[in-house]
């Protein structure tokens, strides 16, 4: 079986961010990116599925600027097998980035789809499930363990109330959660052998999709700065706060 | 970029932008690689070194390992630290792509050995010691030592020591006591105490390979009469199996001040006169040997202390951004709010100070790594001889400047945190008892500074030394075009030649038969250079910035280069001036400290 890995290049989770200078996104220049910890964990199951041997092939893929390569090959370093790049500059929504991925899994046909249940830059966690409805194929999201076979898949969610396991048939899209694993470091061989694997560029247009945005960000802000505590003198001056200025209760 | 532990714009700066590391991409031996790959070794060892490594720095410090029924444990959180370095391919990283390495070049592997050290100094060392003493067996090992324990040892599921000092014996190895008695069948009966083995024993790996110094019976007098033995902790079947346990015994741990999470052992080799051991390389000639690896580990015992106090300056540097006390001298209005305390000029020259030593120390690493490099790689074969002698005369001294002044940089990150800085609450404390052990190991500062004085500045008729003199003069001569950076290039000119007086003087003094004077205070001589090394290696950064600056001054980096530029300053107005006075007491050849006999005090 295929498996088919969608990543995300996004800031590294490490970095403090901040707003840019004309309120219209946050500050990308010298700024440390990385791969998005979600796609980490989606591409280390598919490592960990075809170490198990019910797949045979993990093909990565990535839209974005040139630098986006980079993330492919820490991909490539983790254990999947080959890349593709869809090399754009355009602002990238997911919906455009999932129609890219139809395309994509349309000319690849995967057994699977493994992605990132949302990007920690702007949490959108629409592109998986944008996805499997324009491909029409079952999805499974925030999956924190998956057992495949070549028959279908049985997928463990953490939904709000707890854990829900689902059977689907295959192809599939699965989202992945934080729980699903613990993504291995890249070795250092590795990242050499990743030099040698393939690469495939190929630009919106080849595949044919139209991936003009459609949101229009109006303004990007910081959150309210939160405010310093105060020592309160009873309970009874506690809960008239909590009741006239916090209106919690 | 952000990061606690080591500053990435400045490492990659280093590397780069100074040393240049991606020519080295056009030997044959690194043609696979590029600044992507390199950066990218960068990525996974930060990565590892954050997340793994720097949380659990603490454990390792405060749970020491303990010693139960004769068996030494170390806690879970060394166990993951060690097996995240392995599992990376740290232990092999030099090696052939076909001997599952990585070809990385030393300057990057350094680089990286030393991020690793800047997170928790001690959980390395037991794979930087296998390192080791894997490079060593693959120079000197029989095939058959190579396939049991070698292998093994490159995938970390054996790791390995280096045995050489023993309770009475650290500094002076000729004297050594451990002996070795030929067998029948060819291999050796050991008998004797090794002091302060550092991973001496632990429930790490599944065996443990001690690399150690005795002497055969027939041993000639003094370190030609050293032999070098490989000894298992558990005895290797011909088909690779572990078998029964070989005769070594830990007689008890060191509570060490720090580098706390390596064990380190007092063993005892044969109590039960059933010690195996099989030699390694010539017989009387063990030493050699392990000076074949001598180069590198100083160069990582040097590396350490300019990282350790690198993290310590990062430490310093944030808490002193968001700590608020006082307001400024001209404007104590309590009405304003505290300032953040970068704000008081003597904190900022304490952090300037630490800025200015790290930073050094680290360029000053680098550039022995890269002159390893060149000496292995280079295809140009003056080019190759230069790089070793350079090689040899920087060895000691990059073993010895960071262990000893990033000493004093930790103690000012300390004093930036105040009161804070004293507690186990924050690492600053914790990281001034780790890096106290680097002017100890591996030679002590005292050792190394006879060693450059008494013999590396000697050797080939005091080649090395004048190829040191030749390159740094040729810098000065190469930033003399900026105006700007005069006031650097006069002073460092006049302290070049102040050190070409002094050493000729004590050279003089030696062929006159008076060697014990011209030796007296070697350590003032090995500060003395060492100080006028690193204001070259300042000089080299401003110049590298100079240019930056100049070519696209209106560069998201200028602060960054301005901060090296002024850095540069500050070392040659601040600190290299104080090395004056040592320079005129080494011309005169004072001998007030040896001639103070032991009554005297
Ligand atoms: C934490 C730790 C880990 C270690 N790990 C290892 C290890 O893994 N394997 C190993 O074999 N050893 C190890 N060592 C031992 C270390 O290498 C020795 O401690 C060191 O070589 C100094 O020897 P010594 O302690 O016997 O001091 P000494 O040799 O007794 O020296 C004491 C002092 O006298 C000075 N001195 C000695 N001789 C001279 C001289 N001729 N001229 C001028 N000054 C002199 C020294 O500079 C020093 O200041 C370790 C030590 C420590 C503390």
């Amino acid at each position: 079986m295929k498996l088919l890995v969608a990543i995300k290049r996004t800031i590294d989770y490490n970095v403090k961010v901040r707003v840019n200078a004309d309120n219209t996104d946050v500050e990308l220049t010298n700024v440390k990116m990385a791969m998005n910890p979600f796609c980490e964990i989606a591409v280390e199951e598919a490592v960990r599925i075809k170490e198990s041997g019910v797949a045979d092939e993990i093909v990565v893929v990535s839209a974005g600027p040139k630098q986006t390569q980079e993330t492919l090959r820490t991909a490539l370093a983790m254990g999947a097998d080959r890349g593709i790049h869809i090399e754009t500059e355009m602002e990238l929504q997911p919906l455009g980035v999932a129609k890219i991925l139809k395309a994509v899994s349309e000319s690849e046909e995967p057994g699977l789809v493994i992605l990132g249940k949302q990007a920690i830059d702007d949490d959108s966690n629409q592109t998986g499930q944008m996805l499997a409805a324009l491909l029409d194929w079952p999805q499974a999201t925030f999956a924190s363990n998956i057992v495949l076979s070549d028959q279908g898949a049985e997928v463990t969610r953490e939904v709000d109330g707890g854990l829900e396991t689902i059977s689907i048939n295959l192809p599939a899209v699965v989202t992945t959660d934080l729980r699903l694993n613990e993504p291995r470091y890249a070795s250092l061989p590795n990242i050499m052998k990743a030099k040698k694997k393939p690469i495939e560029v190929k630009s919106p247009e080849d595949l044919d999709v139209d991936i003009k945005p459609r949101l229009i960000v109006l303004k990007v802000e910081e959150p309210a700065k939160r405010e310093s505590g105060v020592m309160v003198e009873s309970v009874a001056e506690l809960i008239s706060k909590l009741q006239n200025e916090a209106k919690v209760i | 970029m952000e990061s606690v532990i080591i500053n990435r714009r400045d490492l990659e700066f280093q590397i780069f932008e100074l040393f240049k590391a991606t020519e080295l991409c056009n030997r044959e031996r690194f043609v696979d690689h590029d600044e992507e790959s390199l950066k990218a070794a960068l990525d996974v060892t930060i990565k590892i070194a954050e997340e793994v490594l720097w949380p659990n720095a603490s454990i390792g410090d405060i749970q020491e390992p303990h010693l139960k029924n004769g068996q030494v444990y170390v806690p879970q959180a060394v166990h993951r630290g060690v097996a995240a370095i392995r599992d990376a391919g740290y232990i092999a990283a030099g090696l052939d792509y076909d001997r599952g390495g990585m070809q990385l070049p030393a300057i990057l592997l350094q680089a990286c050995l030393g991020i690793f050290k800047a997170a928790d100094a001690a959980t390395p060392g037991y794979l930087m010691l296998t390192k080791a003493a894997a490079n060593l067996l693959d120079v000197h090992g029989t095939e058959e030592q190579k396939r049991l324990y070698m292998e093994p040892m490159y995938e970390g599921r054996f790791l390995g020591t280096m045995c050489l000092s023993e309770p009475d014996v650290g500094s002076s190895l000729a004297d050594i006591k451990c002996r070795a008695e030929p067998q029948p069948n060819g291999n050796y009966l050991l008998s004797g105490n090794k002091m302060w083995i550092s991973g001496g024993d632990q429930d790490i790996s599944e065996n443990i390979i001690h690399l150690v110094l005795a002497k055969l019976p027939d041993a000639p007098p003094g370190v030609k009469g050293i032999s070098l033995f490989l000894v298992p902790k558990i005895c290797v079947n011909p088909d690779g199996s572990l078998g029964k346990a070989n005769d070594v015994s830990v007689a008890g741990l060191n509570h060490k001040m720090g580098y706390r999470a390596i064990s380190n052992c007092l063993l005892n080799f044969g109590e039960k006169n059933v010690c195996e051991g099989y030699l390694i390389g010539e017989k009387h000639g063990g030493l050699a040997c392990m000076f074949h690896m001598m180069n590198e580990a100083r160069i990582a015992v040097g590396i350490s202390g300019a990282m350790i106090g690198y993290t310590a300056y990062m430490q310093a540097l944030n808490y002193a951004k968001d700590r608020k006390q006082g307001r400024p001298i001209d404007n104590r209005n309590p009405e304003h709010p505290p300032v953040p305390i970068i704000d008081h000029p003597d904190v900022r020259r304490m952090l300037l100070k630490q800025k200015s030593f790290v930073e050094g120390a680290l360029a000053l690493c680098l550039m022995c790594a890269k002159y390893l490099d060149e000496s292995e790689t280079a295809t140009e074969k003056n080019t190759k001889y230069r790089a070793g002698l350079l090689l040899e005369i920087l060895t000691p001294i990059a073993k010895t400047w960071p262990a000893e002044f990033c000493q004093e940089s930790i103690s000012l990150a300390i004093q930036v945190h105040g009161g804070y800085g004293y507690t186990k609450d924050f690492s600053v404390e914790r990281l001034y008892r780790d890096n106290r052990l680097n002017a100890i190991h591996e030679g002590t500062s005292g050792i190394q500074a006879i060693d450059l004085l008494g013999r590396k500045v000697r050797i080939e008729e005091g080649l090395g030394f004048n190829f040191l003199m030749e390159e740094i003069t040729s810098d000065i001569e190469y930033a003399s075009s900026w105006p700007e950076l005069k006031i650097f290039t006069t002073t460092l000119m006049e302290y070049v030649s102040d050190i070409v007086k002094a050493t000729n003087n004590i050279n003089d003094v030696r062929d006159g038969g008076r060697k014990a004077d011209s030796l007296a205070n070697a350590s003032l001589y090995l500060h003395a250079l060492g100080h006028i090394v690193v204001s070259w290696l300042w000089l080299k950064q401003s110049v590298v910035a100079f240019e930056q600056i100049t070519k696209s001054p209106d560069t998201q980096d200028a602060d960054f280069y301005k901060g090296k530029i002024n850095a540069c300053k500050y070392f040659f107005l601040y600190e290299l001036p104080q090395v004056k006075p040592l320079i005129n007491l080494l011309s005169n050849i004072d001998t007030t400290c040896r001639e103070h006999g032991p009554k005297m005090f």
